[in-house]
């Protein structure tokens, strides 16, 4: 179980982190997601023990919020933005496409792992819409026609997953 | 870094960093901004700074990355200081001959000056740009000037002197008094006199004395970016507002609850603070007036409702964000059941400005019932995407012609929707409207937070009643029935009427259920849902009649309601749509009139963004 | 004491009354379904909506849980509250339409047709059984899972967690699993038949039952 042991190590010190405090059960769960790529069944369970929290209210925090993920996530997330602006310019054909060339619904992630589709409100770069952000690339003026080519770029050469993490003070 | 401890050592301070500021000949400033960024503005920065360097010129050119200038459309916005010469769509192999025609030289570059699309002419200087002329940017202009990472840069511009004034013999109710004379209302969308609300949260009886600020930075509005370009790249004008507004109130506890989606946001936020406390701005004893004052970051995560206010402090406690009814108010009752004074973003960073030039200053500028400035994000179909700020009171002709260039492609205007899913859409009509708090809600519209979406010929009204509908059935927190399933059978109507399916007393059903909505349901976003539908129902009803009794999309969207053709006598078999279509739907020989395979056609409408002889017909 | 007009009558009650409780201790019906007198208030189902006037504007809110103010001035059975009602039910039925308690809701309030599709999710998302096992058992083993028209009423993953013990709570205070409608004519969602309000395990037959209010075709407003 010695896996299990890292990981409830990791758990602990992002905790701590935060003071025990479970007003922070929010910024501890997207903490541990960002450690361990998703929100593990066992990391909600130890969040839970150790902030004296009863388990159906972390459970009910996690499935909430758009930011969690209880499922392992892909290597590349792929964002669409749905913001006003990139909807009147076509986002929603944007996405279709990709639904269409990964096989999933947005939210979902692809059987072998390699993508997250999703979708955003607005990533304030309305100049380009519509606008599709791969890991952290930004790619405008998308159209169904250049979905293809974008999705290429990542299919041929394994990119690298950066774990993000923000140093946040307080 | 040494604590000031008083705000004669700022005023030293402050004078310190302007003349260091000065000292340096000549600065270039590039925009950090989110647009300019997805157009490669970091990549930018990174080869001016390294060019410098190899130059040895960094004692004698001040480079920054500062906050977003607005001017989106035109990204990457570079300005060459103290000239103020502006240069747009800037790119990485412009950068060796910047520097050495305008830098060391003082030289302007002709082919990156901005052209007036009307006159043809080139535009040298920032405020002659017609995007730039009518805006107002009191609040916003200092983005320019300042790297948002340093703290010198919004000292050296006279950064914190409100806070100084405060705390220089300022009585706490005097504070509230100015601005409440200021006139200065909610940014946020709620448009609440915020002087009458800091009042009620400072005499709201609180047991230990605890008293919570929150600056609400959850941006939700699909299409909105002006906070976080405001946070983003300013953060010190929000944190100087906040801790005025602490002292007014007597609170010693903050928190900046920043979307998930702003990671960016965060950071910048983070290092301000870091900063401001270590000049003691922050923290025990500010400025030794014996006033302590915290400030913690809170990420939300991901979630629209949490921009109510009642659903933020829910999720600031560890719980998820249901909003609760406003019986009592957050200002009596808030975060952990004490008095909480919830702000936006810009709300908060207009203190500053009210506090130092006066509350008459700033009730003259705007209308009788709205006063000062309002940052909108004006994008859609514009020409001119960017954010802008205006007075109140200019009209939306004014917004959308003379600072936006009015629209691309010669296309008729339609609409605008204003205060996103909360909102309404104003007609060609009512183009003439003076934007204000209650000339907007008038019109079956709002202010709400900034977003200003313009649509042309080419938006179906429908289709933006539907999505408007589904973005919020899928951010509604499922409490309450209304808003819950109300919401869900109004989108069920809508795909409907979009899809052909509509039927005879389908917006009559709509415009019920709408009232219902809003009349019930527990929160502000239940209860301003049915907007986006009503107000399109309003102003476009015959659009949902067309989808209606004719089957028929007016402005060719509604995929199920289209068809692509190709006119045969139009076509001169270049292949371009062959080439382009990504179902491969197109078939045809060279020079031969090609045709859409209608089974394999996805409606994407590639084949007439290509087509060069207005050959393809959509029905 | 606070002073308030229900109805066109005044009455006083203590401060911290719901207007619900001061409606009901006056004699008026108000009918709920998310409220229970044993738990707190929730105000989720918008069932006892009223109407609170305030000069010439009013706005419906929740009875169940709007606090009594000084000179306060409420109606409980105005056009816009009826008329807001109605479709709160509809939207009810249409979500779930095999509750005994709804379908009387609906024979007592008149509503005569469904105008939108039925979703049957067999749940309102009441949270009386949530409450129930949070604040009458102290015990933390059901909750809210999910958001939107997503959100249900489960266990944490799916497994019954320790802290279930077992007492049948949950499914004794729900309004649909306990007193389901077993009619089998449902037309269009609705039973159109009794407002028996005995707690019938099983009801057979609906039409019958009753001759006075809310049969198929009665309009009882």
């Amino acid at each position: 179980m010695e896996a299990a042991e890292k990981y409830q190590d990791r758990v602990e010190s992002i905790i701590d982190s935060y003071n025990r405090s479970p007003d922070s059960l929010i910024s501890i769960l997207q903490d541990v997601q960002s450690e361990c790529n998703y929100l593990p069944e066992d990391a909600i369970r130890h969040v839970a023990k150790s902030l004296g929290l009863p388990l159906i209210q972390v459970y009910g925090v996690a499935t909430f919020f758009k930011a969690f993920s209880l499922t392992p996530r892909g290597k590349h997330t792929i964002s669409v933005c749905l913001g006003t602006a990139c909807h009147v310019r076509g986002a929603p054909m944007v996405l279709d496409e990709l639904e269409r060339r990964l096989g999933v619904k947005s939210g979902e992630t692809t059987q072998d792992l390699q993508f997250t589709l999703e979708s955003v409100n607005c990533l304030g770069a309305c100049a380009l819409g519509p606008v599709v952000v791969v890991d952290d690339k930004y790619y405008g003026q998308m159209n169904a026609g250049k979905v293809k080519k974008v999705l290429a770029k990542y299919k041929k050469s394994p990119g690298q997953k950066k774990h993000g993490k923000i140093k946040v003070t307080g | 870094m040494e604590k000031l401890r008083s705000p004669a050592e700022l005023k030293s301070l402050q004078e310190k960093f302007a003349k260091k500021r000065k000292s340096r000949k000549r600065s270039i400033a590039i925009c950090g901004g989110t647009g300019c960024r997805a157009f490669g503005s970091e990549e930018l920065f990174n080869a001016f700074k390294k060019e410098i360097t190899l130059q040895g010129l960094d004692d004698k050119v001040d480079l920054k990355f500062t906050g977003c200038h607005g001017f989106c459309e035109c990204g990457t916005l570079v300005i060459i200081r103290p000239e103020e010469i502006i240069y747009t769509r800037v790119a990485l192999q412009d950068v060796p001959e910047i520097i050495a025609e305008s830098v060391v030289k003082k030289n302007v570059i002709e082919r990156l000056l901005y052209t007036d699309p009307v006159s043809g002419e080139k535009v040298k200087y920032e405020h002659e740009i017609p995007f730039y002329k009518r805006q107002q940017r009191l609040v916003f202009g200092s983005n320019g000037l300042i790297d948002p990472t340093s703290i010198e840069d919004y000292l050296a511009i006279d950064g914190y002197s409100a806070l100084a004034k405060v705390l220089s013999g300022m009585k706490p109710e005097e504070v509230i008094e100015e601005i409440k004379k200021s006139g200065l209302r909610g940014r946020g969308g709620g448009g609440f006199s915020t002087g009458r609300k800091w009042e009620s949260c400072r005499n709201a009886p609180s047991k230990n004395g605890t008293r919570y600020i929150i600056c609400n930075a959850d941006e939700g509005d699909p299409g909105a970016y002006m906070d976080r370009s405001l946070l983003e790249g300013n953060p010190h004008s929000v944190l100087e507002g906040m801790i005025i507004g602490a002292y007014a109130i007597g609170s010693n506890e903050g928190y900046v609850y920043v979307r998930h989606e702003y990671p960016l946001t965060v950071k910048n936020l983070g290092i301000a603070l870091d900063k401001a406390k270590g000049y003691g701005l922050l923290g025990e004893d500010i400025l030794g007036s014996g006033f302590n004052f915290d400030v913690k970051i809170s990420r939300g995560g991901g979630a629209f409702v949490c921009g109510e206010s009642t659903a933020l402090m829910a999720s600031l406690e560890g719980k998820i964000g249901e909003p609760r009814p406003k019986h009592i108010h957050t200002v009596v009752s808030g975060l952990h059941g004490k008095p909480t004074n919830l702000n936006n973003v810009e709300t908060w960073a207009n203190v500053p400005l009210i506090i130092n030039k006066g509350a008459d200053w700033y009730s003259n500028i705007g209308t009788e019932g709205s006063k000062g400035t309002k940052i909108f994000s004006l994008v859609g179909k514009i020409n001119n995407t960017g954010l802008v700020e205006v007075p109140m009171g200019i009209t939306l002709r004014e917004i959308v012609y003379d600072i936006g260039g009015g629209i691309p492609g010669g296309k008729k205007f339609k609409a605008v929707q204003t205060g996103g899913p909360s909102g309404g859409c104003i007609p060609e009509s009512l183009i003439d409207l003076t934007v204000d708090f209650d000339k907007l809600a008038e019109v079956g519209s709002m202010m709400g937070s900034g977003g200003m979406i313009v649509m042309d010929e080419s938006t179906c009204m429908v289709d933006v009643a539907k999505y408007f509908v589904k973005f919020l059935t899928g951010e509604s927190c499922g409490k309450c029935v209304p808003c819950r399933e109300g919401l869900d059978r109004m989108l069920d109507i809508l795909t409907d009427i979009t899809e052909g399916a509509g039927k005879e007393g389908d917006i009559e059903l709509l415009e019920e259920l709408g009232g219902v909505i809003k009349d019930t349901s527990l929160c502000a976003l239940g209860g301003t849902a049915p907007n986006p539908v009503l107000s399109t129902i309003r102003y476009f009803r015959d659009e949902y009649e067309a989808h209606i009794k004719e089957q028929r999309c007016p402005a060719g969207v509604c995929k199920a309601l289209i068809t692509f053709t190709i006119d045969e006598d139009k076509c001169n078999g270049c292949g371009r749509c062959l080439k382009n279509c990504p179902q491969e739907a197109i078939s045809g020989e060279k020079k031969e009139p090609h045709k859409i395979d209608q089974d394999k056609c996805i409606k994407c409408g590639l084949c007439r963004d290509n087509c060069k002889y207005d050959a393809v017909i959509v029905t | 004491m606070v002073e308030l007009t229900i109805d066109g009558i005044k009455t006083k009650v203590f401060e911290g009354t719901t207007v619900l409780d001061a409606a009901r201790s006056m004699g008026i019906v108000i009918p709920t379904l998310c409220h229970h007198p044993g738990l707190s208030p929730y105000g989720a189902c918008r069932v006892c909506i009223v109407e609170v006037v305030r000069g010439n504007r009013s706005s419906l809110e929740a009875s169940c849980t709007l606090p009594v103010a000084d000179g306060q001035v409420i109606l409980t059975d105005s056009e816009r509250v009826k008329k807001a009602r109605k479709v709160i039910i509809e939207l009810l039925i249409s979500t779930c339409p095999n509750s005994k308690t709804l379908q009387d809701l609906a024979a007592n309030f008149g509503v005569n047709e469904v105008r939108f599709k039925i979703k049957d999710k067999n749940c309102i998302l009441c949270g009386l059984c949530v409450r129930y096992c949070k604040e009458q058992m102290q015990s933390g083993g059901i909750g809210f899972v999910g958001r939107g028209t997503s959100r249900k009423v489960a266990t944490a993953f799916g497994v019954t967690p320790e802290e279930c013990r077992n007492c049948g709570g949950c499914e004794w205070i729900c309004p649909v699993c306990e007193r389901a409608c077993t009619a089998g004519n449902l037309i269009d969602g609705l039973c159109g038949g009794c407002q028996n309000l005995m707690p019938v395990e099983t009801c057979t037959v609906c039409v019958h039952c009753s001759e006075s209010v809310g049969a198929h075709g009665h309009k009882v407003y």
